[in-house]
């Protein structure tokens, strides 16, 4: 008898861990979707980047690092521009001198080269994002216009997130233990404005804008260019794209 | 903070190639080793006790009840080094009230909970039920209030009770059994679902991870039941240890063949990864994968139980040969979970360089936290022993009962 109450004490204890945990999803999945709701009409931001255009200046880089306080070490970045060198015997170098902003010392003789190009480098914003899926408490979540978020309240500080991305998008910030990434500056594109990146760009390499408005310059370039996306064989479906991506990059 | 700045520099001298600038720090320290490991233990461990109950392998009695409380010990241990590692581990809770459903790390908690609440106290409780009501009966207080709380105040020690705890103890190991394959398999599961990651992303991983599992959990029980046993002035079971080194040789073939086959896969597929996994193999894990895991761990002690198997040597040669053979797959086990969990985050995801991985000593992710991971594990069991006693005697000031 003794054994059958603590049994059904147990029990107990189990259904109303249970049952918190589905007030509690449920509670949020309202909220959130109140969020969404009063929001407006639906839209799917993104940037593309022509990279023809990109002179490997590096301000998209020092402005990230300002806009958003992602720490100056190079170790930490949202964004960062890579600087590819083909050359002439079909090897490929590849450096981002502090994410991109710092001289490239390399010694390569300008002989040797066959192409030379940047490539500015963010968080894709996945339609299929790995990132969300692994994490384990969804601290990392997108949003109904297509941006993968981190709620900073909620993350755990696993770094599961950071082994699941495929292009090494995401830093763990060193003084609060939380994965951080690039945002498309949401803080700022909820204001209409562009994310920093762009609104410093001299060269308009990046563009900023909704793939469902008809108007965005956004959409036109994705109209009159061959576009590309990185690593297109994980499905990860990303919604960055570039302009003119070379085969050498990964 | 300025010292981890200063560590990430002298790691980014050490990087070759071109890595995402992300990369440079390794985010899974030698505690994700310790982790895998750990729990490898636990499911090895028990599926060894299990071999006692369902399989009927006698030889194997008399390290059962050994099994159960060293895969409860180590259980107990296997969510420390994941809880140290967090950035946040007082949110870990949340795993538990939000988890995210699709996600392999969540399903963490619920596989830990199970295995701990439904299969190893369950299975321990009915398997000590008898012994612990004696213990209450034979001492003096307070030790007698112990197992009385501890048998859940049970008292029915009657051939229907006996009978029955027979048969849940059957039941549970019968549930135990899938349940130590997820443990293990679901680890595995958590490297081998990251699709990013060549290194990890293979169909393999969860079943090359059970049978490593299996093959350092006999490793461990012939080890402690080789050093409990003597100094506790009985004789060693030859028979006992024969069987568990046949165990051991069989578990170490096929684990060994599912890792040769993988090997031979990635070599024969050779996918855009493969350059720059040859090179990281041979520029940054040759001392761990190829000496310490293959030939050390795998290939040594393997010949050495094979060769035991073929000769007719003395029992003192072959318990000698019996534990080398232990404590150099517990080693190269160990070396297994680190090359995985290394491997997997030293190369770029760029696949055009390298980065290195600096050992902490101090700090909370450094050498001497996993060290102490791994003896707490060694620390519980031996209290564990001293409870619950699995020769069912208990050594105490007040009295000591035979069951």
């Amino acid at each position: 008898m003794k054994r059958r109450k603590f049994l059904s004490s147990l029990t107990n204890l189990t259904l109303l861990i249970i049952s918190g945990s589905v007030v509690k999803t449920t509670l949020r999945g309202a909220v959130e979707t109140y969020l969404t709701d009063t929001a407006g009409a639906k839209k799917r931001f993104t940037m593309g980047i022509q990279t023809q255009k990109c002179i490997g200046c590096g301000r998209c880089v020092t402005a990230c690092k300002t806009e958003n306080n992602v720490p100056e070490e190079p170790f930490y970045f949202r964004t960062w521009v890579e600087h590819y060198v083909v050359k002439k015997d079909d090897s490929v170098i590849v450096h981002s001198i502090n994410g991109g902003s710092g001289e490239i010392s390399e010694n390569i003789k300008e002989h040797d080269v066959l192409r030379s190009f940047f490539v500015p480098k963010l968080c894709n914003h996945c339609e299929n994002p790995p990132c969300v899926q692994v994490c384990p408490v969804g601290a990392t979540f997108k949003t109904e216009d297509g941006i993968v978020l981190v709620d900073e309240d909620r993350c755990i500080g696993c770094s599961y997130c950071l082994q699941a991305c495929p292009y090494g998008a995401r830093y763990i910030r060193p003084a609060t233990h939380i994965a951080d990434k690039c945002t498309l500056c949401y803080h700022r594109i909820k204001k209409g404005l562009n994310p920093v990146c762009v609104e410093v760009c001299p060269t308009q390499a990046r563009v900023f804008g909704d793939l469902e408005s008809g108007a965005s310059p956004l959409v036109r370039l994705k109209r009159m260019k061959n576009t590309h996306v990185l690593k297109p064989a994980l499905n990860t479906e990303p919604k960055v794209f570039y302009t003119d991506l070379d085969g050498a990059v990964k | 903070m300025s010292a981890d700045f200063e560590r990430l520099a002298a790691i980014l001298k050490q990087v070759t190639g071109y890595i995402y600038p992300n990369e440079i720090e390794i985010h899974w320290s030698i505690l994700i080793v310790v982790y895998p490991y750990i729990t490898g233990l636990v499911a090895g461990a028990f599926i060894l006790a299990s071999l006692v109950k369902v399989f009927n392998v006698k030889e194997v009695l008399p390290t059962y009840r050994l099994s159960l409380l060293t895969a409860l010990s180590f259980l107990i241990v296997a969510p420390l080094p994941l809880l140290f590692h967090l950035g946040h581990p007082w949110r870990s809770f949340e795993i538990f009230l939000t988890p995210n459903l699709s996600s392999a790390m969540a399903m963490f908690a619920f596989v830990y909970a199970w295995y701990l609440m439904v299969v190893l106290l369950l299975e321990i409780w009915f398997e000590y039920r008898t012994d612990m009501i004696a213990w209450a009966g034979a001492l003096k207080f307070p030790s007698n209030l112990f197992y009385r709380i501890i048998s859940l105040f049970s008292s029915d020690t009657s051939e229907k009770a006996t009978y029955f705890d027979k048969k849940a103890i059957k039941a549970i190991t019968v549930i135990g059994i899938p349940s130590a394959f997820i443990l293990h398999g679901y680890v595995g599961f958590i490297f081998g679902s990251v699709k990013a990651n060549p290194w990890w992303s293979s169909v393999l991983m969860p079943i090359v991870f059970l049978f490593s599992a299996i093959v350092s959990g006999i490793a461990l029980i012939l080890l402690l039941y080789m050093v409990i046993t003597p100094s506790r002035g009985e004789q060693l079971d030859m028979k006992c240890l024969d069987r568990l080194a046949s165990l051991l040789l069989y578990a170490m073939i096929v684990a060994f063949s599912l890792e040769g086959l993988d090997f031979l896969h990635r070599l024969y597929e050779s996918e855009e990864s493969i350059k720059i996994l040859s090179d990281m193999v041979i520029n940054r894990l040759f001392i761990s994968l190829v000496v310490m895991q293959i030939l050390f761990g795998m290939v040594v002690p393997l010949g050495i139980l094979m060769l035991v198997k073929l000769a007719r040597f003395n029992d003192e040669l072959r318990k000698l040969l019996y534990f080398v053979s232990a404590i150099l797959i517990q080693i190269g086990i160990f070396s297994t979970r680190w090359n995985v969990v290394f491997g997997g985050q030293m190369f770029s995801k760029s696949f055009r360089g390298l980065t290195a991985y600096k050992l902490e000593i101090l700090g909370v992710e450094g050498l001497l936290t996993a060290l102490f991971l791994l003896v707490l594990p060694f620390l519980i069991l031996a209290l564990l022993l001293k409870v619950l006693p699995p020769w069912g005697k208990i050594i105490n000031q007040d009295a000591s009962v035979a069951s």
